[in-house]
């Protein structure tokens, strides 16, 4: 019992369809990180960010105007979709992620949470 | 092709390495122009009787720096992409994403007209749609 329930999960949680996973820069500085991904072909809104806990999921899905009748020659991208998932650390501030989209590069800007940031400790002298 | 560190810093990077490599392997007769896969931008070709259709996937650029030529019927692809800047005191995790330049050539079929070509740049793909040529399309002919 617990077997059938423990793969009916999985199933749940596996992702439905093959995807490409885009490239990304990451840039930690004192304040927080930022994330630079490249989804090009996807519309504003066919791109899907998600956290969850701690796991940071981007998504989306290619839309290209393409003329009736085309026939494919040469593809090098050759799936519709993009997905990748990252496991954001305990000090980052997930519910005040901020997110821009341009040209097909997503940026998104992950602060860190109030504690987590450098605070200079004064020493006093007793 | 793109570039890539010596020493990469993930184990993505690296397959990515690997699987280059492989196709370099396994690619007999290389195309005259350099790997066919793989460089920045990625091409995706199609075709209809009309018209051939280019979507060059180059995201977070300018369209304005971008330089489309068609010369003897070649189509070259040109342009700069330039690395995000790191600030003072921040550390870069994770480097994938191509900066510099890029140029991408692809040969098109001798039936297509020059002097018909549209370029559009919509959601970081650049759709190059070149028509082909009148007398080049099919016709159905009346039998009198």
């Amino acid at each position: 019992m617990n077997d059938t329930t423990s793969v009916a999960k999985q199933a749940a949680n596996a992702p439905a369809e093959a995807a490409l996973m885009p490239p990304v820069d990451v840039i930690e500085d004192a304040n927080g990180i930022t994330l630079y991904a490249d989804l090009p072909g996807v519309p504003k809104e066919k791109l899907n960010l998600h956290v969850e806990a701690d796991t940071l999921t981007i998504e989306g899905e290619l839309a290209l105007a393409m003329p009736e009748g085309m026939e494919a020659t040469h593809v090098e991208v050759a799936l519709p979709r993009y997905r990748r998932v990252f496991t954001l650390s305990k000090e980052l501030d997930a519910g005040k992620v901020g997110a821009e989209f341009a040209h097909g590069v997503l940026k998104l800007r992950i602060p860190k949470a109030e504690h987590a940031q450098p605070r200079k400790i004064q020493v006093a002298v007793g | 092709m793109a570039y890539r560190p010596l020493f990469p810093r993930d184990v993505f990077a690296e397959m990515d390495r690997l699987q280059r490599e492989m196709l370099h392997a396994f690619d007999i007769s290389p195309s005259i122009r350099g790997l066919a896969r793989g460089g920045y931008p990625a091409v995706n070709v199609g075709s209809t009787a009309k018209s051939i259709e280019l979507y060059t996937f180059a995201p977070g650029i300018d369209p304005a720096t971008l330089d489309v030529q068609v010369e003897k019927g070649v189509l070259t692809i040109a342009g700069e992409r330039k690395a995000e800047p790191v600030p003072e005191k921040a550390n870069r995790h994770i480097d994938e994403r191509f900066s510099g330049r890029f140029r991408r050539v692809v040969t098109l079929p001798d039936d297509v007209d020059p002097n018909a070509v549209q370029a559009r740049y919509r959601d970081g793909v650049l759709h190059i749609s070149v028509a082909r040529r009148e007398a080049a399309q099919p016709r159905r002919i009346t039998v009198q």
